[in-house]
Order: C-alpha cells, then structure tokens, then sequence
C-alpha cells in the first residue's frame, strides 16, 4: 500500500504542478489526432502512440516534446518515435528519429520530456505523423501486494485519460488492452467503453495543454512477471567454427509476493491447480542451428528442460528447479553454441561479428544486462556499434591456454526489455595465422617433452663421476653386457651343435657322407671362429672384481661347452666312420649310445647353466 | 633402463628387453586409461556432480581453498555448521584430498586452463585410480615382477570394491587414500629390496601424504611394524629390514605429527604404539647383531645374560608407562572406530551414532562377491605363489591380505582395503598360472613337432608358438599381462627351444597335458572376462548413482527425482542467507554445500550431544520440538520423506536411530515408547509417541490428501494418523515428488494477559519443571 499511495501524492503533485504551469513554451504545434493503445497482456507495458502534428505557428519547428508523467518516465525501458509520411495504405514508416532526454526550465519535476528532432524542419501548416512506442517496466503494481497461493493474481495500471502533452490536443483516443475479460474494476470517465478485454477512452476533444485525467485499471494478469535482477551473458567467438554463447539468469518473479504456506498439494492439485500466480516455465527463441545446449545451476545440471528446432529457430522451454512464486528468486545458467558463419562477417578487411544485444527470453525484463564480447587472442581495432546507448568497457580474459589474453568487449545496460533484442556489431581485426598458434604450443610442449625424456634416459646425470658406487654400477652394466656376449655365444655354438645333430640325421636317412663331412667341415670352422672370440671376453670379465662371483660360472659353462663339442665331435666321426665303413646302423647306435647319453647329461648342464646366467 | 641402454645395440636380447619395456609402459597407459573411463559411468549416465554427502563437504572446503588459500584454510573456523558451536575446519579434516584437488586446480588454473573447481573435484578420484593401478603394478613387481604387477595393475583398475568409492563425482578421501596406500606399501617394500636410504626417505614422505589423506594411516602404521616383527621371528632380519623401518618410524612420526587433526596423537593413541616398540625390538635386534659380530662366542654368551637383565627391566618400565598412559584415557587410548574394529561389537554396545551409519557395519557374504567377485576365488592361489619361494616382499604381502580380511570383516567400508591386496595376490596367481599352462602348451607343442618332423624344429616350432600366444590373446583384459611376459620369455625362448629335450628330466614336474593346459587357459579366460563383465556392470549400475539424483525406468521413460538439489537451491535463494536449517545430520554437508545455509548437526558426527537435541527434537512433540528448535535459533526444519514415490532411505525409516541417539543422552526418550510389541510402525497400531512426533508430522502433514488413503508406499501400509494440523510450524516448502519438505518455526503468539497468568499457575503446579528437563537447551 505505501507505494500505491505514493503514486497518488505523485498524481496529486503532477495535478497541481499543471495548474500551476502558466506560461505555454511549446505552443506553436497542434496535435491534431492522438491515437493511443496501451498492451499490458504481458507484465511490460507497451505504448503505441500515433501522433499528427501540424505547425499552426509561422515559424518552422524542428524539434518536438515528448511528456509522460514522471511516474512512468522513470520506468520508461525502450523509447523509440519514427514518423511516417502519406496517408492511409501508402503510409510507410521511416528511419527512426534521435531522441534525448531533456529538461527544460521552468518545468515542474512531475513530468519527463523528451526531445526528437524532427528529419526536417516542419514548416507553417505542413503535418507530420509521429509514431511512439514506449515500453514501461514495473509499471503494473501488483495489488494486493501479498497474496496467498489460493488467490488469483491483480495488477494494477495508472494511466491518463487524457494524453499529456505541452501541445493542444485536437482529438485523442486511448484503448488498453488486458491479458483477459477479468477486470476488477477501471476508472469510469465520459466516453468510457469495455470491449472484452479491452477498455476504450474517449475519444477527447480539444485538450489544453497538460491536459490530465488520471485513471486506474486493477485486472488479473496470468503473465509471467519474470524479471531478470541481473543478466551476464557472454558471448565467446571461436575462429574454430563456434559462436558460445553462457547466459546467467538472475531471476525474480516481480508480481505479488507470497503469503503464508506453500502447499504442494494444492500445486499438484490436478483438476483444479492452485497457485497460478506462479511461473512454471519459460520459453527462450533462439537462433537457428543453436547445438550443445545445456541448463544448469551451481549445483549441477537441472533436468526439466524441452527443445524443439527447426529451420527458422530453436525453441528451449526450460523450468526452473522450482515453482517461482512471487518474490521467489532463482539462479540458472544456459549456454548454447551458434555456427560462425551465421554470426560473423567480414567488411573492409575488418571482420564483424552480428549478433542480438538482449536475452533469448520472451518477456523477460532485465534489470541490469552485462554483455561480454570475448574476441579470439590477438585481435585487434575493436569497436562497437550499437542502436542504442549502452555503457562499454574493456577487460581481457585468459582462457585455454593463453598468453596475451583474449580482448573482451562489456557492454552494460540497465532496464532492458524484448523491444531492445536488437543486433549489435563488434568490429574487429584478426589475421588466420594466430588460429595455428595454440595447436603450434601444444605440438611443441609434446615435442620438448619427448626430446627431454630422450634426453634424460640416454644422459648420464651422476653428480660424482669418482664414486665407488657410480663406478661399480658403470662396470656392473659391462659386465652384464659381456656376459649377454657370451651368452649369445655359446647359444651359437649350441645352435652349431644342432646343425651337426641334424646332419648326422640326414646322414642316417640319406646315406649321403659328403655333405655330412661338409656340414662338419663348415661347423668345425664355425666353432672355431665362436672359440676365438669367446677368448677375449672371458679375459675381460675375469678382470672385474665385480663378477668375481659369476666368473667361475661362466668358465665352467665354457668348459662344458667344450666338452660337449668334443663329445659331439667324437660321435659325429665315430658315426660318419661306420657309414664309410659301412656298418650295419645299429651297430653304429650300439658304438654311439654312451657318447650319447654324456652328450645329453652334459647338453642340460650347460641349459642350467646357461638360465643361471640368464637370472643375472 | 640403464641396463638395457648399455648392451650393446643391435643384439636381438636388447631389442627385445626394449620392445617388452615400450610394450608394458604401453600396456600401463592403457590400464590408466581404463580406470579412468570405467568410472565415468556416472558422468554419462547422469552428470558431471558430486556425489551423495561427505563429497560435498570435501567440495565445499576444496571451494574455500581455492578461494581463500591454503594460510586462511588453516585457521578456517566454519560458523555456518553445528550452530552455534562451529567447527575448526582447519585441524579437524584430513586434508590431503582438498589440498591435492586444490593443488590440481591451482597448477591448471595458472597455465591457463580453465576449469572450474567442481569439474576438478569430480575427475580427482578417478585420476588418483589410475594412479593407483600404476602404484599396484609397482608393488606387486617388486613382490612377483612386472608380468604379476600389470595382472595386479589391471586387475585393480576395475575392482568394484575400489570403483564404489571413486567413481568420477564420488570425491572422498578414500579416492586419493588408496593411492597412497599402495604406493606407501611400494616404497617400504622397494626399501626393503634395495636397502636404500633414498626410498626410506620417499617412504616417510608417501606415508606423510597418506596420513594427510585418511584416518586408515593406522593401517600402514600397524602392518608394516607386524611385518618387520614378522621378518624378525623368522629370522629375517637384515640391515634392509632396518633401513626400510627406521627411518619411516622417525620421519614418519615427525611428519605425521605436523597433520593438525593427527598431532600430539601420532604419539599419544594406542594406534600408534605397536611402531614404537617394534622400534626398540628392532634396535634390540641391530644391536644384538652387530654385537655378535664383533665378539667371540663366549663373550657374546656373557653379553647376552646381562644384556637380557636389564632389557627386561628396561620392556618392563616401559610396558607400565604404556599401560598407564593407556589406562589414564577413558577409552583405554583407542578411538571408537579403531576399537570397533578389535572387538566388532563394541560400537553396537556403546555408540550407536557409529553403529548408525551403514558403511559401518560387517559385511556381508554377498558384499564380497559384489565388491571383488572371482578375485575371492584366485586370491588362495597367489597366496600358495607367494610362498613359493617366500621372500620379504612376498611375506608382507601375504601380511597385507590377512590382516585386511580380518579388518573387512569388520566393517563394510574396510572392504577398499581388502581390495588391492585381493588384486595383487589374484594378480600374483594369474600370472603364475599362465605362466605355468603356456610354458607346458609351449613344451608340449614343441616336442610333438619334435616327434613328427624332427628335421626343422625350430621353423615349425615358432609359428606354432606364436599361435598359442596369439589364442591367449583373445582372452581380453586378463591375458594382458602374457604380452609383457612375452617381452621377458623371448629372452629365454632360443634357450628353451634348443633345450626342450633336455628339459623333460627337470621340468616334468611343472609340465601338465596340452588338452589340460589349453582347457585351463581357456577357463582363466572365461573367469577374467566373468570379472570384466562383472565389473563393467557393478560399474555402469550399481556403484555410478550420484544419490542425490534418482531416476527410475518405468514403461513411459526415464523419470527423474530431483528433489534434494530442488529443495537446496530453494533454500539457498529463497531464504535469508544467515537463517538455520534443521535436519538429520545426513543432510548436514549437502546442506552447507548447495544451499549454503548453516545448519545444526552435520555428517561429521563430532558432537553426540548436538547430535542427540537434534534426534530429541524429531522424537518429541510438536511444542517440546519447537522450543527445542527454538533455543537453538532455528528457522527452518528440514524433513527428507520418500512415502509418495517409494524412496526408501528416507528420515521415517532413519528414525529410530534418532530416537536411540537422542535417548542416549536425553534419558526421557525412550525407544521402547515408539514400538509397539517390539515392533517399529506407523500405521494404526502404532503408539501415540510415534504418531505424536516431530518427525511424523512433518513428513506426512496433508499426505492423506494426495490419495485419500494415506498410502505409505515405503512402508507398505496405511499412515496411523491421518488428519492432524500442525501448530507451530508451517510448510514453506515441498519439492516436487514430496521428497523434501521444508517447514517453518512459526514466530511465537503474542501474548495475551490472562494466558500468561494461567500459564503461571500451571507452572506452579510443576509441570513446566518437566519441560525445562525435556529441553536440554533452556
């Protein structure tokens, strides 16, 4: 209550503040027609004004006064007049014309006024049509002020019957249009008519000016009165292909606070739900081929969201985690990807990036919208253009793998509606070849890494080169290295040894003597060979103290190598011998059989042998 | 490596030492890399969150950290938990998680990588698995070499046991405690490999970090000195058994001590006593040795005699020092938890807020086949293959599994300990039964080809070889571990090739029939991939629920239960930021966490008596309840109730334990007053306490309405009472599946003049005496 009755002391003042007012400084214009219609079907309230001016004076004007109430200019969001030429179907509406606040002298506080210059000056008797659309946040109060989950929801709108204007008006007209049929009561002046869900002032013949005729319409309203406190949304430009944009909602419901419980049975109530005062959802429109959406809060991924898309948008329903009741608050996040080449366009070698200032909400008022433009590392002669007045910054912001950072443009923007989801462009420079310089770091980061771990096992990074640990271990690795000779040494031997079984076997199968003496002849030099070179080795690991220990293993698998090889020798000769003296074969298996079985016993000594070095 | 470097290049023995190194780094990197993926069921199937309740509050303090530095976390008293005493977060948490989460932050952060602390959190555990398997691998090849440790290392990558606790949300310090348990285990058995000081030092360090990390460093503290004991007695002992105990004593009592939350205690608790005298029984021993050393026979007899007298006089002071200081404390120097863990009843007896919790109890026979599946069957196994030959290392590793059994059996939550020596020893057996039915396939394979051409063995044999590796191959996940140890057998294969004739005399023993050996293989494979898949499974279903999103499968789709984070992040916007939220302690951290309100009992369970007012409070009338709540500046009373969709672990089902721990100190609450015949209800037959409490009102206030019936689909019945209004509290708020409720404290009437005057007269009369004995807080 204490805010309606001070928009009634407002009234009161505003009255008073006209009457008072003496001398006509704007008089030389006349509107002639003043067509006035007020939409409230959502919680913003939309003035479409038609103005048709005509100069009665003799000099030419080139500015025009707009006026509301203060009450409502302070809440004015989105201002914004075109003028339009011809009469009737031919009407077009031109470019929009510039206008500021102003505030002349000798005017009471009470009333906003607005300046437009005019496209050219309007000279003596011509006429021009103005059009206004004017967007007013919380300008809908709710009344009751607290109601509880049970009641419907009542706002109220204060208006004037009569169009406030420095000028004389000839005509005017004004329908308000409401949500539903539902009013609970409305201003009864002359001229006043209800047409369903729209109520219909006037039309008022010549007005004086600041002609004042205060009315209040008190209606159900079902809209949703989300009202975003703050808004962040970030806007990051990848040259990779990707436009991401984060959106942080702030979000209150602005209509009737709650009062007393909040039963979830009676909002779960199926035939007849109660608490329709409460917001379930909200629809946001974005842009086509929008992908990877996502909704969420700071405490993980809220599930109740739907998406429909096609050619032309993509539709996100999403709910809040809760029913909002008025005064209620919430807090989500959405983010969602756009296709570059939607969004970003080249011009005189500089590139653009094209993309719409406000929320993707359907009738979200946002209070405070910061917007932040994150262009990619190294660009450059940034600038903004925008069709309004918008406070800009710049920050810079370090992402993945940055060094200088990435250039961020702010834009900040109080009392936003839909009417301002307008395209803004960000100009900037940026040459293709940074585009490879991260990819480039991380191949070198790799590359170095690897070169360093090359570098580090092939290295010797001993401090102390003397110590009798390091020089121990240096001649321990030799030692392994000559015993790894030896080993692969006396492995040939023993493959040798196989060679010369396998002749003797050929030898019993075919009878052929010859190529079993080569094959021995062959082996025998191979041997030899492999004998020669075992020498220096052996030599060499006697000399270290450190394998004292295994010398001794390794000379005995040396000897018994040897002796093998005799062995194996001798039966090779006793065998070739009885095929050329042509004995029966079992008489020569009779003459070999105790060769035979030494060979066998002594082949697994050295296989013992051989994987007892093998363990070291 | 530095061997392998120095052959000289070119040698085929070389070449293969080098391919087999690439192939088990190879193979390494893999088994990271599937245990970090195997636990991002949880992520894909839900989403990327922390997990159930203690998760939250690491979260929340990892949020502090990051925010305020390590210089603030220290001193960080929390006023917004156990109103109004607060908590030193600082000295009272284990802060090895945080700080290690914190540190992963922080390094990412500084290059440039920006993530956010929660994404950290949740992927810490499963990064720290991975590091856990390499940690197991390096165990188990200090005990059994590098084919038993990739078994082990693979093995443990996908244990459900260890899974439950580190999925990727799941952010507890058990993720990171695991790790470093193993690796502490690894560095005490490298040291007692080697001898070297260098990893006696890494030793005390890994152990600082476990005992950063979670209260089980009692575990370690304990094992390791059985097991020198151990290696003592059977006359083990060495300067390596010395090198690798004393220094991790002293450095590790010094270090540990640093630990706010450890402290005075790494010195004062019985937990810790059993390090100190094997301390001096090893010194004893050094000394005994050294001594024999240097004296003749005869000298070293007198020495014994006299040193033996006074050492006794010595045990003895010391022993009555010990008992006394023992005796001194009044729960003779044990914590509740560890001295349940020695006689399993005792919680049950004496703290029914440890009792309480369900990760507390013994296990069941069902747990161990969920959690380590046929490991239970492979584990006697690896201990038979760690006997054979017992050394040291394979000693303390059959320790390990006994004493983790034994603590298992104990206490549910135990079962992560039991978990990787399951893996090492079912590692160990794995590796050691491939080996032995590959090498008699091998035989086998290569003596018949002997026999049928005995002309070109060897070209026969290989490709022959080749394929009966390549059909172990087949065998997924288990046969791992062959491919590495081909990289170790090919060294030794041209000397059995050339040798197998010779070989029937020695190996006979080891070598059983190809079709029974190939049979063997196969069923190993078949057991592995029965574990793989069971693991696979316990992974996707059972263990990667965050708890606090449910969802059910139902014939028209996926449903979603999000009640708990709808409920918090009404609270956290839609209350006044200092307001006091009263709940069941299970809520508390979650609370703290995603609502950011102060609450008055939180999952820390450090205070029973703040505890038991607040099971008190649940467990009394609505009035006696709201002064209760009152006097502690409560705003808000949260209830979590599952009757509407069938939730089970809901407060109702919770309740008794707020009657037994509010009973336990506030006498007038008696358990008997809410069963009826012994029996807890809460349909008509149940007493009119129960029907009359705190807690039954608020969670079934105006549920009769949703059905008529009043149906309890938890509890399958009826409510007793149906119709009731409440009078001091009003609901504010009910989450969407009735889930939450959250109430409010009405303000107090006014009062009226005569009424205080009757109230007066009441008083005088004796009754509000009574109260003020009901109200522990007025």
């Amino acid at each position: 209550m204490k805010k309606n009755s001070s928009v009634v002391v407002d009234l009161l003042l505003l009255l008073l503040a006209i009457t008072v007012l003496a001398t006509p400084a704007f008089s030389d214009l006349v509107l002639s027609k003043v067509e006035r219609r007020i939409d409230v079907t959502s919680q913003i309230a939309r003035v479409t004004k038609t103005l048709k001016v005509v100069n009665s004076g003799s000099e030419s004007v080139s500015e025009f006064t707009l006026t509301f109430p203060k009450f409502l200019g302070n809440n004015l969001a989105y201002l914004s007049v075109s003028h339009s030429e011809g009469k009737g179907k031919a009407k077009r509406s031109l470019a929009n014309l510039s206008v500021k606040e102003a505030h002349p002298k000798g005017m009471p506080d009470s009333i906003s006024f607005y300046s437009v210059s005019l496209p050219k000056p309007l000279s003596k008797g011509d006429t021009l049509t103005l059009e206004v659309v004017a967007a007013f946040t919380n300008v809908l109060q709710p009344f009751p002020e607290k109601i509880t989950q049970r009641d419907i929801h009542l706002v109220m709108l204060q208006e004037s019957a009569q169009y406030l204007s420095p000028y004389v008006v000839e005509s005017q007209s004004l329908s308000i249009k409401l949500p539903n049929a539902r009013i609970e009561s409305y201003s009864k002046l002359e001229n006043t008519k209800v047409q369903g869900s729209e109520i219909k002032y006037g039309p008022y013949k010549n007005l004086a000016q600041y002609s004042y005729a205060p009315i209040v319409v008190h209606f159900e309203s079902k809209a949703a009165f989300a009202v975003a406190e703050k808004l962040v949304r970030e806007i990051e430009v990848s040259h990779w292909g990707n436009v991401q944009v984060t959106e942080h909602y702030n979000l209150v419901h602005r209509g009737a606070q709650l009062k007393g419980e909040f039963s979830r049975l009676e909002y779960q109530d199926r035939p007849n739900p109660q608490g329709v005062s409460a917001f379930r959802h909200l629809l946001a429109r974005l842009p086509p081929r929008a992908h990877s959406i996502y909704y969420r809060d700071d405490i993980g991924n809220i599930s109740t969201s739907q998406m429909q898309s096609d050619s032309k948008k993509t539709e996100l329903l999403i709910e809040p985690r809760f029913p909002l009741f008025g005064g209620w608050k919430t807090f989500f996040t959405i983010g969602y990807g756009l296709p570059l080449s939607d969004f970003l366009f080249a011009s005189e070698g500089k590139r653009f990036l094209d993309i719409s200032f406000g929320s993707p909400m359907i009738d979200l008022v946002t209070e405070k919208l910061i917007v932040q433009v994150v262009l990619p590392e190294g660009s450059k002669d940034i600038s903004v253009t925008t069709p309004f007045a918008v406070k800009q910054s710049h920050e810079i912001k370090y992402s993945h793998l940055d060094i200088a950072g990435r250039p961020v443009v702010v834009l900040e923007k109080n009392n936003v509606v839909p009417d301002h989801n307008q395209k803004i462009q960000v100009y900037y420079k940026f040459s293709n070849i940074n585009l490879l310089s991260e990819p480039l770091m991380l191949i070198t980061g790799f590359f170095v890494l690897f070169i360093t771990c090359i570098i580090y096992t092939r290295a010797d990074f001993s401090i102390s080169k003397s110590s009798a640990a390091y020089l121990a271990k240096l001649q321990w690795d030799e030692v392994l290295a000559t015993l790894q000779e030896v080993q692969n040494i006396i492995q040939k031997c023993l493959a040798a040894h196989d060679k010369l079984e396998a002749s003797l076997r050929d030898l019993s199968r075919t009878g052929d003597i010859q190529t079993c003496k080569a094959a021995r002849k062959s082996t025998d030099s191979l041997l030899k060979d492999l004998s020669k070179e075992l020498r220096p080795l052996l030599a060499s690991l006697q000399s270290f103290p450190s394998a004292s220990q295994i010398s001794p293993k390794v000379e005995e698998l040396v000897a018994k190598e040897r002796e093998l090889q005799e062995k194996l020798m001798a039966k090779h000769t006793t065998v070739v011998e009885g095929y050329e003296k042509k004995s029966s074969g079992r008489d020569i298996e009779n003459r070999i059989a105790s060769q035979q079985q030494k060979i066998i016993a002594l082949r697994q000594e050295v296989d013992d042998l051989l994987e007892f070095i093998d363990e070291i | 490596m530095a061997a392998v470097e120095s052959l000289p290049p070119g040698t085929p023995s070389a070449m293969r030492n080098a391919f087999g190194t690439v192939l088990s780094a190879l193979i390494l990197v893999l088994i990271g890399v599937l245990a970090f993926s195997i636990r991002l069921f949880s992520v894909i199937k839900y989403e990327s969150v922390i997990h159930e309740f203690d998760p939250y509050f690491n979260y929340r303090v990892t949020q502090f950290l990051s925010k305020n530095g390590i210089y603030e976390f220290w001193n960080w008293f929390d006023d917004r938990t156990w109103y109004p005493l607060g908590r030193v977060i600082g000295g009272t948490v284990y802060p090895g998680l945080t700080l290690t989460a914190g540190t992963i932050w922080w390094v990412l952060n500084s290059i440039n990588i920006p993530l956010s602390v929660e994404t950290v959190c949740v992927f810490t555990a499963p990064v720290f698995s991975a590091f856990a398997s390499w940690a197991t691998y390096l165990l188990t090849k200090e005990v059994k070499g590098s084919g038993a440790g990739l078994a082990a290392a693979a093995l443990l990558a996908m244990v459900p046991s260890y899974i439950s606790r580190s999925v990727a949300g799941s952010y507890d310090n058990e993720a990171v405690a695991i790790f470093a348990l193993i690796f502490t285990f690894y560095l005490y058995i490298k040291t007692l490999n080697t001898g070297s000081l260098f990893y006696a030092t890494l030793n005390a360090i890994a152990y600082f970090y476990m005992v950063c990390s979670w209260g089980g460093y009692t575990f370690i503290i304990n094992l390791i000195p059985m097991h020198v004991l151990l290696c003592i007695v059977t006359g083990r002992y060495s300067p390596r058994l010395y090198i690798a105990y004393a220094p991790l004593v002293v450095l590790g009592t010094l270090l540990a001590a640093l630990v706010p939350v450890v402290g005075f205690n790494a010195v004062l608790t019985s937990e810790h006593f059993a390090s100190f005298l094997v301390f001096i029984i090893i010194h004893v021993v050094a000394l005994v040795y050294y001594i024999k050393g240097i004296l003749t026979p005869k000298m070293f007899k007198v020495a014994v005699t006299l040193v033996v007298s006074i050492g006794l006089v010595v045990c003895l002071i010391v022993v009555a020092v010990l008992v006394a200081l023992v005796a001194s404390s009044p729960t003779g120097g044990w914590s509740g938890r560890s001295l349940s863990l020695l006689d399993p009843t005792y919680a049950s007896k004496y703290i029914p807020i440890i009792a309480s919790v369900s990760e507390h109890q013994p296990p069941t026979w069902p747990s161990y086949f969920m959690d380590i599946n046929v490991l239970a069957f492979l584990v006697p196994a690896g201990i038979i293959a760690c006997f054979s030959p017992l050394s040291d290392a394979s000693s303390f590793v059959v320790l390990y599994i006994v004493m983790s059994v034994y603590f298992s059996g104990v206490m549910v939550r135990l079962m992560l300990v039991l978990a990787p020596a399951a893996c090492i020893m079912s590692g160990i057996a794995l590796s050691q039964a491939f080996d032995v039915f590959t090498g008699s396939i091998k035989y086998q394979l290569s003596s018949k080809s002997k026999d049928n051409a005995e002309d070109n063995t060897s070209t026969k044999n290989a490709p022959k070889d080749d394929a009966s590796s390549g059909k172990t191959d087949k065998g997924e996940e288990v046969s791992k571990e062959r491919s590495s140890k081909k990289g170790k057998k090919k060294e030794r294969e041209p000397a059995e090739k050339l040798s197998v004739k010779s070989k029937i005399v020695k190996k006979k023993a080891l070598v059983l029939p190809l079709e029974a050996s190939i049979v063997a293989l196969l069923l190993l494979i078949m057991l592995g991939a029965f574990y793989v898949i069971h693991c696979v499974w316990a992974a996707a279903e059972a263990y990667s629920a965050p708890s606090i999103v449910l969802t059910s499968q139902s014939h028209d789709g996926l449903h979603v239960f999000d009640d708990f984070r709808e409920s918090y992040a009404w609270l956290s916007h839609n209350t006044d930021v200092d307001d006091k939220v009263a709940s069941w302690w299970d809520y508390g951290y979650q609370t703290t966490a995603m609502a950011n309100r102060t609450v008055i009992v939180d999952n820390n369970t450090w205070n029973n008596t703040h505890i038991a007012t607040v099971g008190t409070a649940m467990s009394s009338p609505e009035k006696a309840a709201w002064e209760i709540f009152n006097s502690l500046d409560v705003k808000y009373v949260l209830v979590v109730f599952g009757g509407v969709i069938g939730y089970p672990s809901d407060d109702i089902n919770k309740f008794l334990w707020m009657v037994r721990i509010g009973g336990g100190e506030f006498p007038h609450i008696k358990e008997a007053d809410y069963l009826r015949d012994g029996q807890y209800r809460i349909d008509s037959e149940a007493t009119p306490t129960m029907l009359n409490c705190l807690m039954y009102k608020l969670c079934y206030y105006r549920f009769v309405e949703t059905d008529g019936k009043g149906y309890d689909r938890v509890r399958r019945t009826e409510i007793g009472k149906k119709y009731f209004k409440l009078t001091h509290f009003e609901e504010v708020f009910t989450s969407h599946h009735w889930m939450v409720r959250i109430y409010k404290l009405k303000p107090q009437k006014n009062r009226i003049r005569g009424r205080v005057k009757k109230l007066k007269q009441k008083t005088s009369s004796g009754v509000s005496s009574k109260s003020v004995k009901k109200n522990p807080w007025m």
